[in-house]
């Protein structure tokens, strides 16, 4: 009994390599056609999450960095199931999250954006998928922030997500966004995704998350492709 | 068995320009422990140790200071992974310790490349493939997939004890990159 997906990615929701309204992609886009591998490998596993050691406050960015007070901003819960195309939970999965303060400031050396440091917020944690595929983290509120891709333009808020499923194929790096953002329709790294796909990468509030007198709570769910069940069956 | 997706896939986006104190952390000097780093072969005693070091190039042949690599192996024996980012060594190169993988079913050894970068809005995948082990490259059916005039694109070249695999987005020595 084994159960394949297809594991292309597919081009009715993945963006294209190469998309000239961000400009960024034109030098760095693959510009030859991807070559199909003749076999299926032995190798097509992944590094895998079972045991792996989360630090105490890794889930909790508005704790994790604190240095003399708490991070100034919304306070938010971000929860959500993730699972493969066919539905089915993916335990044990890995997601390492990034994003800007309140203020739309990344502590990244090269971020010159003139807003301020959180000297409380690093903007950094990790969580674990568990069991049945759930994940829960606590953080601020990402702020907007400009980038130079265009004139005036400005990234909608976000949240980066990296996560690994079962295999290689399975790798993830995306972007969560908030419900109604009004910079949507001006973003082209949000608007290279196809129609289709864009609704998927913007959370829900969701109130039965939301903790009274503490933090508004979104959910986001997320679809790994891959094919985890059986790498081995074409050999 | 086939069966047909019921969910579509979450769309990848950018990894962008501010990675590296999320999932690079300690290589970039940031207080945030790394969980995974350029040295493959932690806790491994009694193994023949690599280096695979190398540079990422834009379509301009300039270096790019913001990429992420992580290699990804798994001979049966041992399965290895690492991450490193572009931003910190001289020249913007990359560096892994590892070990070279052994040959499965008669296949040419490699490792398998997850790239990232600002400018890609999904990552894309190659192979390292490894000069030193001519004859079995020569049959490998993967390999064989690629145009011949393209393969040595996948192949590192041995220098001393290491090996260096440089990689090009676009141009004439543009990478093979592999649909997975
Ligand atoms: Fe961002």
């Amino acid at each position: 009994m084994s159960i394949t997906t297809d594991s292309k990615f597919d081009i009715e929701v993945q963006p294209p390599y190469l998309d000239e309204a961000y400009k960024s992609t034109i030098l760095r886009a693959p510009l030859q056609p991807l070559v199909v591998p003749k076999k299926k490998d032995i190798t097509l596993s992944g590094p895998l999450f079972k045991d792996f050691k989360l630090g105490a406050l890794d889930h909790d960015l508005t704790k994790n960095s604190v240095k003399d007070g708490e991070p100034i901003g919304e306070r938010i819960v971000v929860h959500g199931k993730v699972t493969n195309e066919h539905g089915h939970p993916l335990p044990h999965t890995l997601i390492e999250l990034w994003q800007a303060n309140s203020a739309g400031r990344y502590v990244h050396k090269v971020d010159q954006h003139d807003a301020p440091l959180d000297p409380n917020f690093l903007g950094t944690g990790r969580c674990m998928t568990d069991a049945h595929g759930y994940y829960k983290f606590y953080t601020i509120k990402p702020g907007a922030y400009p980038w130079g891709n265009h004139p005036n333009a400005w990234r909608p808020n976000h949240i980066h997500f990296s996560l690994f499923g079962g295999d290689i194929a399975s790798r993830l790096i995306t972007q969560m966004y908030f419900p109604g953002d009004p910079l949507f329709e001006h973003d082209p790294i949000f608007k290279a995704v196809p129609p289709k796909g864009r609704e998927l990468l913007v959370s829900a509030f969701d109130l039965s998350v939301t903790e009274a007198n503490f933090a508004l709570g979104y959910r986001f769910d997320i679809v790994l492709r891959g094919k985890n069940a059986t790498p081995f069956e074409n050999l | 068995m086939k069966t047909s997706a019921v969910k579509k896939q979450t769309p990848s986006q950018t990894i962008g320009p501010y990675f590296a104190y999320g999932l690079t952390p300690q290589q970039y000097g940031y207080d945030f422990d790394s969980w995974v780093d350029h040295d493959m072969v932690k806790g491994l005693n009694n193994v023949e140790t690599i280096t695979i070091t190398g540079t990422v190039y834009d379509g301009n042949a300039q270096p790019v200071d913001d990429a992420m690599i992580e290699l990804w192996q798994d001979d049966g024996v041992h399965k290895l992974f690492g991450r490193y980012g572009s931003g910190t060594d001289e020249g913007n190169t990359f560096t892994f310790k590892t070990i070279k993988p052994k040959s499965v079913n008669g296949q040419a050894p490699f490792i398998h490349v997850i790239l990232f970068m600002r400018g890609q809005l999904l990552h894309s995948y190659t192979r390292i493939y490894f000069a030193d082990e001519q004859q079995l490259n020569e049959t490998d059916a993967n390999l064989n997939a690629v145009d011949a005039d393209r393969k040595y694109t996948l192949i590192a070249e041995k220098k001393g004890d290491s090996y260096v695999f440089n990689i090009h987005m676009q141009g004439p020595n543009e990478t093979v990159f592999f649909e997975i």
